[in-house]
């Protein structure tokens, strides 16, 4: 047997020792909440950037570091994985990249970063690695969180036990970073491999093993393992290579799970004696810690959900009430910019773009930057601190009937502020079934751009009366449109359960991390990403559109825009200026590519009860829901400076005739119509910017499209229909 | 007595993990250090009382009952 081992231990690309590469990959891999993304932000700093990796749909977090002076290394953040037997598309990749030495990131050195508080199982991942031939160093992280548990972990011992160079770091504050970096360059110029497997296949299936070392020109035998065990699951596998693969399968009579669920038990066996020698635990026995006492009371029957129910309270008044002096701010700092541009330029139609088109857009886009961070930081620390676990945990159960998962929970919170931070919340979901029923989902809920077409749609037809003495009805109408998008979410996440039958088992067996201090500055970091990625991603998409919108409403075929102008002023001329020009701004409107386009659609919207008027208010807000309030008030031509006070556009909206009927035109049933579209109506170009940029297939936000917009009009059909 | 799982648990009680009926999801919980000799010991669990959380190895792991159910114990 020992002949062997030497012949499964030769590296795989022995070139790489000779001469040390200009930039060496290095790869952090390591168990979730290992310290491995405080250990990448410690090493790269701001020099970091989110990627794909090629051909997957897995953000890879990459950045450099300076080894010394003269190498420069690609640092690569690899997921957080328990062992190389993935259990979910991104864990693949780790699987992927480190059985496929050709890979463009397979690393030149792997930092296997272990939480020495919980070593036993961290080692499982190192020794599967150090087994597939990948030169490693090991990162000892969190010694004082083991120290605090009376556990000793001597890296010497460790180091001569497993063969392979171990240095303790502390990824928090940056201690042991230069020891760190020594031996990776040390591993770079000439690698220390262990002299033998930890765990050697060949052992007990040795004719297997040969088999497929000499089939597909391996040297390694742990990799050859791979190669069966994993046949289906590789990428770089061609269908040829896997039946040859299920042949030798079939040959040897090799039963998969069976051999894995052994190769687990041995190794364990191994990890214990190597941890008994290297790790000296006084741990007092059947002592609950800190972190388990205040577990019992989060997750106490009645005092876990009180609990819950005041940090929702929390979030919800971070976005709503501190956000609003600072959107306040910038809506007031563009309206500036605005006003003294189109005093200080030229007028015409480029200055027009610019303020009009360009600018406003914009600010749309930037309006929303105070609550996304608000949302991210309250979040972030909510992840950071470990409380988040406890409340997936607190609601798997309930949202598991809906085919969604304890972790759906935050991006349907979310969602109440803005459907795009939430959708790019549903990261945390490991099941990508769960994950794409919880994107789908989420712009169900009720967010804060539809509030003001709630606001002043109710008080149009809804009494400010109260029942029961003291319940506002208009009030009680506005939650019930909450719970309506809400109710809606869950239902249509039930149905998705349905449709999505896919042959994933759902799991949840998951590591409860103790309480720890939020990291500010990883907090810092979460809040700048999610900001950026929404101002670069989706804004760039508000921006275009609105500059489209502006462009279709500014013009007509001809110069039917001029006729139309030259008729409004003659039919008005006796009314005061800011009247004409309010008729003006509607005449002009209507002969816009915009108003035909209205006019065009007007059959098919008919039935809901809207004209060709609403036509363009749906038309326009189709980029972003709030638009429709200001559009309305263009529509009904409301000259003079105070175009966007709601009070005026309501009376201006009552005072509104049916050319048909000779009654009101806002009757409750076209109220309510409208009022459930919104709830429903998938109608923001960012959320459709999102869902595309996380499912990174164009088929998910089209059938969200068509869902949303579809229960979107038949409901409204419906309700206009019976309130008739 | 024979077919005790750690979903039969109370909380507070210890056990030692016998063996596995179901291979797939013994397979992840044997890499999450759910080993059989292992000592387990349920910490808590969710107000409806499911997911549950175990003490295991040395740390907190939480899991569905109906996984739970897998793990059999003496």
């Amino acid at each position: 047997m020992s002949s062997r081992e030497p012949a499964g231990l030769q590296p795989a690309r022995s070139s790489r020792i000779d001469s040390l590469k200009a930039s060496p990959v290095l790869a952090l891999i390591g168990n979730p909440n290992a310290g491995k993304s405080s250990l990448f932000n410690q090493l790269t700093g701001l020099r970091q950037k989110t990627g794909n990796f090629p051909g997957v749909t897995v953000d890879k977090k990459s950045g450099t570091c300076m080894l010394d002076v003269q190498t420069e290394a690609t640092v690569i953040d690899l997921p957080g994985v328990y062992s190389i037997y993935p259990k979910s598309p991104d864990e693949q990749i780790v699987t992927d990249i480190l059985a496929n030495p050709v890979h463009p990131d397979y690393p030149d050195v792997a930092v296997v970063v272990v939480d020495s508080s919980n070593i036993r199982r961290n080692l499982l991942l190192f020794t599967q690695i150090t087994d597939l031939g990948v030169p490693v160093v090991l990162a000892l992280n969190m010694l004082d969180v083991a120290k605090q548990q009376h556990q000793e972990v001597n890296a010497v011992k460790l180091a001569m036990r497993l063969g392979v160079p171990v240095v303790r770091v502390n990824a928090r504050t940056g201690e042991g970073l230069d020891l760190l970096k020594k031996a990776v360059i040390g591993q770079l110029r000439q690698p220390t491999l262990p002299e033998r497997l930890f765990f050697d296949p060949a052992q007990d299936v040795a004719g297997l093993i040969d088999d497929t070392k000499a089939r597909y020109g391996l040297t390694n035998n742990y990799l050859a393992l791979q190669y069966i065990i994993q046949h289906d699951g590789f990428s770089f596998l061609n269908p040829s290579q896997r039946v040859g693969l299920d042949e030798i399968i079939d040959k040897h009579q090799f039963v998969e799970t069976e051999f894995q669920a052994k190769e687990t038990i041995q190794r364990y066996q191994r990890i214990a004696a190597v941890v008994t020698d290297a790790v000296t635990d006084s741990r007092p026995l059947n002592q609950p810690t800190w972190s388990q006492k205040m577990d019992r009371v989060l997750m106490h029957p009645v005092g876990g959900y009180i609990f819950f129910a005041l940090i929702l309270l929390l979030i919800f008044q971070a976005i709503f009430a501190w956000a609003q002096p600072f959107m306040d701010a910038i809506d007031e700092g563009v309206a500036y910019l605005n006003g003294a541009l189109k005093e200080s330029l030229p007028p015409g139609a480029f200055t027009d773009l610019l303020t009009d088109g360009i600018l406003a857009g914009i600010g749309g886009v930037l309006v929303f930057i105070p609550q996304i961070a608000a949302l991210f930081l309250l979040i972030s620390i909510l992840e950071e601190s470990g409380y988040m676990s406890r409340v997936m945990i607190l609601m798997d159960r309930i949202m598991r009937r809906f085919g969604l998962n304890g972790r759906s929970v935050v991006p349907l919170i979310s969602g109440v502020a803005c459907a795009v931070p939430a959708i790019m919340a549903t990261r945390s979901i490991g099941t990508r079934r769960e994950r794409l029923i919880t994107i789908m989902v989420t712009p169900l809920m009720s967010c804060s751009a539809r509030l003001p077409i709630y606001t002043i749609l109710i008080a149009l037809v809804v009494p400010d009366q109260h029942v029961l003495g003291f319940l506002n009805l208009q009030g009680l109408v506005l939650m019930g449109l909450y719970l309506l998008g809400l109710v809606a979410a869950l239902l249509a996440a039930w149905v998705f359960k349905k449709l999505l039958r896919v042959n994933e088992r759902s799991f949840f067996i998951m590591e409860l991390p103790t309480f720890k201090m939020p990291r500010w500055n990883h907090v810092g970091l979460t809040v700048w990403e999610s900001v950026r990625a929404f101002v670069w991603e989706a804004g760039r998409v508000i921006v275009a559109i609105s500059i489209v919108l502006w462009v279709l409403a500014s013009y007509g075929p001809g110069d039917s825009l001029d006729q139309a102008e030259a008729k409004a002023r003659q039919q008005y001329a006796g009314q005061p200026a800011a009247a004409i020009d309010g008729h003006v701004a509607s005449e002009r409107l209507e002969a816009s590519y915009a108003g035909r386009f209205g006019h065009v659609i007007e059959p098919a919207i008919k039935p809901l009860g809207y004209d060709w008027k609403i036509g363009i208010a749906l038309l326009s807000s189709f980029a972003a829901r709030e638009v429709f309030v200001g559009t309305m008030a263009t529509i009904y031509s409301i000259g003079g400076s105070d175009a966007d006070d709601e009070s005026t556009v309501r009376e201006r909206l009552q005072a509104e005739r049916n050319p048909e009927t000779g009654g009101v035109m806002y009757t409750p049933a076209l109220a309510y119509s409208l009022l459930v579209f919104y709830v429903f109506a998938m109608m923001c170009m960012s959320t459709i910017a999102t869902t595309y940029r996380e499912t990174k297939e164009w088929k998910w936000p089209a059938i969200q499209l068509l869902y949303m917009t579809g229960l979107a009009y038949m409901s409204a059909f419906a309700v206009y229909q019976l309130f008739r | 007595m024979s077919k005790r799982s750690v979903a039969d648990l109370k909380i507070g009680e210890r056990a030692t993990i016998k063996s596995f009926n179901d291979q797939w999801m013994s397979l992840k919980l044997l890499e999450m250090g759910c080993l059989p000799g292992a000592e387990v010991c349920l910490h808590c669990k969710a107000p409806l009382g499911d997911p549950i959380c175990l003490n295991v190895s040395g740390y907190c792991l939480s899991m569905r009952k109906s996984e739970a159910a897998t793990i059999l114990v003496e």
